[in-house]
């Protein structure tokens, strides 16, 4: 083969190589760890398969919020108006988690329906609001109309 | 009335930044020398309006004139005089007025550097940079004017800057992560420059260099300045969160990384010429990406602004504009572009090459975890979110390789390297580097990523120190006299590679050896951590300036020694009568220790997060070694009679 | 491969990263204009929650059944919210048109409140305070300010965030019979 071309062919297989280790690598990393979100309405109709890592989101309802007096663990429910979804958790909750606030929690559905939650997430702000919150209250709202 | 003067001037700004867009080309169009030196005067009086406008909303903050709807905003009587200074850029409006004064300062730089330039580079250079300057002036006055009054009915007090944004951190973050990113449109516009004028030799890259450099160290400023803060403000330990703002600052820092090797290969050995502007419009690209992507509400982040609908239409029509022109440009011209001279795949050229697909991969991975929820939603699959795992996951392996590789290349020659010289210079370094490995290892859990790592982590350390060794030689005066006479360039080089394996050491440890318990606590109960007793003593309420607080006071002790006392606190701030955590760290070279305050929980029992972070602090030790790297090759004297000795 | 088609493919891979870009900012402008500012009230079609909120006026704890019969607007504001200084002249204009006002201070301070309307005008035929912002919780406030139609019934009807002016009005109007 002409050196030039063996040298063209040399890097260009080079640039290949990594590149597609790079995409195969991203793809199967992406497959593991995307959560996907869900709203209460869609677990309570058994759209959120059990014991896989996902969102909820919504309100926390007034009331629901239950500590145990020895540990840290809470429980509470959220809800888009239509459906409740009970979320357990154990740690410190975020600075702007209150009752009547719009939250996202990351975690597992169990049996029962309980998302056993590794992460709870609250707004930041007066003014700001999670986006796929608002869509979840939305969709349910439609549905209820 | 000063006010509407401020205003004024950014009107007045955008009509010399417009003819600063027009006139330049037109000249160069008509080869008219007096309309292209037009240039050089129109970039200084844009950026003096908008100096000038700029310093007038400072003013507006400093004397607390709630008249103007963006100070009421973000202000209050009772915030602290240096917040208000630095509430001008806490929100939208005023963020934006200063990513346009720093664009203006880059614009004027040059224009004041690049005396030495040729007439129609400089007279093209200018152009680009007011045809940016036009777009995001037009952006802040039709959609978001910081200027706009509440009269008569003038509100009596502000509604308060966010206090997740009253910190020190927060008042340089923003200037000096804007100095970077921003700073990359000098590379662009230069490439721009290059391409239009179809004059694609290597003269362009360097002077494009020393730019690039100086815009990479400012933004390698402002990443650990963003890193550091969110590790001590939001209160959760974290130092990163692969968050969709700290993404959007982190990709062009990626993409300006592989540029500025790319630079080095096409200003020294004139090869990969269209590769290397297509990268400097990659890096610009990403830069504008990040503006898009913080302002207009399309993604989900703790930082973003508030969204508004007009606003993110009309930035997303500036970034098919400069970014949709700009690659179309380089479509239709770069295929005229011949890279003569070729290379060995042993050379250091080759390296680079390699350099530069790892990082472009790297920038890759991040814009895609980053964009993947839009993607799928657009595709309408749903929400999701991509987690921390993803990046961790493939980002590192790939990371790891390139320090690897890194380590090399300072060692391999142009066009050919030895290979056996080669391996015998690497033989001993590795085993060397295995040894101490192994040592370390003594005291750590085994994990692969950790002998991985710190293999890596020795492996530049070592080779660094021993190419600065070989360059050094030992022929002749002192070796401190040898030493003066490297170029700063080299020195640049090697304090920032040192930095990678500082930070690297730094991430490592942090990620395989904290220790983070929350736990429940009433007074005199106490927690034993990484061999630390962090004893309780209860919780008193104390008084800020524009806050009141519970303050907890904990002692630590090790071995029956106290070591430290901390004291976070859970702020309510007056104002927005909103909740805040302020961590309490003791921090050392060696670990940090580190507390924040959760809620109450019932009469005097409190949540509380206690992390032990050994080596935290050398994350941001060696993005600061990054950044003097980056300033120090910026300043190397070659550059200074760049022009001259080129044309 | 010859050269004219080497050349020539080399002419169409230049314009590779154009179409990336291009296909990128089509998926953007998709995805921007989505409305993440509206949100529905969870107290639409439900009574008025009760409350206990001590009055800016005589200083009195009232209730919900202190308030009046003929259906109202309940207004959250506050002297800290620059929009509310927009929308107070046309809450002026409703109220002199006859329309029951109730004003809630939400999370302000009252000598602060009283300066305010004593310059600005009281539209309001009775200012709550709510300086906690409790009540604002139980309704689901988020900023201000915001409004809601309670009609004769006692049932929240209407929710609106923001400022009102003449046309939220008309669209707000109907919900109070």
């Amino acid at each position: 083969m002409h050196p030039v071309r063996k040298k063209r062919l040399v890097t260009i297989s080079a640039i290949l190589v990594i590149i597609g280790a790079a995409v195969g690598l991203m793809l199967y990393a992406l497959q593991q760890n995307i959560n996907l979100f869900y709203s209460p309405s869609q677990v309570a109709e058994g759209e959120a398969p059990n014991n896989v890592m996902l969102r909820v989101g919504g309100m926390v309802v007034d009331g629901s919020v239950k500590r145990d007096p020895k540990s840290l663990a809470v429980q509470f429910q959220v809800t888009d108006f239509a459906h409740k979804v009970t979320i357990e958790y154990k740690g410190i909750l975020p600075d702007l988690f209150r009752e009547g606030q719009g939250i996202v929690a990351q975690g597992k559905l169990n049996q029962d329906k309980v998302l056993i939650a590794q992460e709870v997430l609250a707004k930041h702000d007066e003014k700001y609001m999670p986006p796929e919150i608002t869509e979840a209250l939305e969709n349910a709202k439609k549905k209820e109309d | 009335m000063l006010p509407e003067i401020g205003h004024f001037a950014l009107i007045l700004s955008l009509f010399f930044a417009l003819a600063l867009s027009f006139v330049p080309i037109l000249g160069y169009i008509k080869k008219h020398k007096v309309l292209m030196a037009y240039s050089t005067p129109l970039t200084h009086v844009t950026s003096l309006l908008v100096l000038f406008s700029f310093i007038i909303l400072s003013y507006s903050f400093a004397v607390d004139d709630f008249s103007v709807l963006y100070v009421s905003q973000h202000s209050n009587s009772l915030l602290p005089f240096v917040f208000k200074l630095s509430a001008v850029w806490g929100g939208h409006e005023g963020s934006l007025l200063l990513w346009v004064l720093i664009l203006c300062g880059w614009s004027s730089a040059v224009a004041y550097k690049g005396k030495t330039l040729p007439e129609d580079i400089r007279a093209l250079v200018l152009a680009t940079l007011g045809i940016v300057t036009t777009g995001f002036l037009a952006f802040l006055l039709f959609t978001s004017s910081p200027f706009v009054r509440l009269l008569p009915d003038m509100p009596a007090e502000g509604a308060d800057l966010n206090p997740l944004l009253q910190d020190v951190g927060l008042i340089i973050h923003p200037p000096m992560l804007y100095m970077g990113y921003v700073g990359f449109s000098v590379a662009f516009a230069f490439a721009i420059a290059a391409l239009i004028s179809g004059n694609l030799n290597s003269s362009w890259a360097r002077w494009a260099r020393p730019w690039t450099s100086v815009s990479w160290a400012f933004l390698t400023l402002g990443i650990g300045l963003g890193s550091w803060w969110a590790y001590y403000e939001l209160g959760w330990g974290g130092w990163w969160f692969w968050d969709p703002v700290e993404n959007a600052s982190f990709m062009p820092w990626l993409a300006g990384t592989a540029l500025i090797h790319s630079l080095a290969v096409t200003e020294k050995r004139g090869v990969f010429k269209s590769w290397t502007v297509l990268l400097a419009i990659f890096t610009f690209s990403l830069s504008l990406l990040g503006t898009f992507l913080v302002r207009s509400g399309v993604l989900t982040s703790v930082h973003a602004f508030a969204a508004d609908p007009t606003r993110g239409v009309f930035i997303l029509v500036l970034l098919f504009l400069f970014v949709g022109g700009s690659l179309l440009l380089y479509a239709m011209r770069a295929a005229d572009v011949k890279s003569d001279v070729s290379f060995g795949i042993t050379g250091r050229e080759a390296g680079l090459l390699i350099n530069n697909i790892v990082l472009v991969t790297l920038t890759l991975t991040v814009l895609l975890g980053t964009l993947f929820p839009l993607l799928f939603d657009a595709l309408d699959m749903g929400k999701v979110s991509v987690g921390a795992p993803y990046f961790n996951s493939v980002f590192s392996p790939i990371a790891l390789v390139l320090m690897l590789v890194m380590a090399i290349g300072p060692l391999l020659k142009w066009n050919r390297t030895k290979l056996d010289i080669l391996i015998k210079q690497l033989i001993f370094p590795c085993i060397l580097a295995c040894v101490l490995t192994g040592i370390t290892l003594i005291w750590q859990k085994f994990e692969w990523i950790t002998l991985v790592s710190l293999f890596v982590a020795y492996w530049v350390l070592l080779l660094t120190l021993i190419d600065w060794a070989s360059k050094l030689g030992n022929v002749g005066s002192s070796w401190w006299q040898r030493a003066k006479k490297l170029p700063r360039n080299y020195y640049g080089m090697l304090i920032a590679h040192l930095g990678m394996a500082v930070s690297l050491i730094g991430i490592l440890f942090v990620s395989v050896q904290s220790q983070e318990e929350m736990v429940r606590m009433a007074p005199n109960d106490s927690v034993t951590l990484s061999g630390y007793e962090f004893v309780f003593n209860g919780v008193s309420q104390v008084q800020g300036p524009n806050y009141v607080a519970d303050r907890a006071n904990i002692s630590i002790f090790k071995d029956g020694q106290q070591v430290a006392s901390l004291a976070p606190e859970k702020r309510v701030y007056q104002a927005r009568t909103q909740m805040m955590t302020e961590a309490s760290i003791d921090a050392g070279l060696f670990r940090d220790l580190y507390l924040s305050l959760g809620e109450q929980l019932e009469g005097d029992t409190w949540g509380l997060r206690v992390h032990v972070k050994p080596f935290v602090r050398w994350i941001w030790l060696g993005g600061i070694l990054m950044m003097i790297g980056g300033f120090l090759s910026a300043m190397d004297k070659r550059y200074r009679k760049v022009a001259g000795a080129t044309i | 491969m010859s050269e004219g088609k080497n050349s020539k493919m080399k002419k169409v891979a230049l314009f590779l990263p154009f179409l990336v870009f291009a296909l990128l900012a089509g998926v953007f402008f998709s995805q921007l204009g989505k409305d993440t500012q509206y949100m529905p009230s969870a107290l639409i079609g439900k009574t008025l929650p009760d409350f206990s909120l001590v009055s800016l006026e005589t200083n009195e704890v009232m209730n919900k059944k202190d308030l009046g019969e003929q259906g109202f607007l309940i207004n959250f504001w506050g002297t800290w919210c620059p929009a509310c200084s927009f929308e107070h002249d046309y809450l002026m204009k409703l109220a002199s048109e006859g329309i029951d006002i109730v004003g809630i201070d939400y999370k302000d301070e009252t000598t602060a409140a009283i300066k305010w309307l004593d310059e600005k005008g009281d539209p309001y035929s009775v200012v709550l305070l709510d300086e906690l912002g409790n009540f604002g919780i139980d309704m689901g406030v988020t900023g201000a300010p915001e409004t809601f139609v309670v009609n004769a019934e006692g049932i929240v009807t209407y929710r609106h965030q923001g400022i009102v002016n003449e046309q939220v009005w008309q669209e707000m109007k109907g919900y109070l019979k």
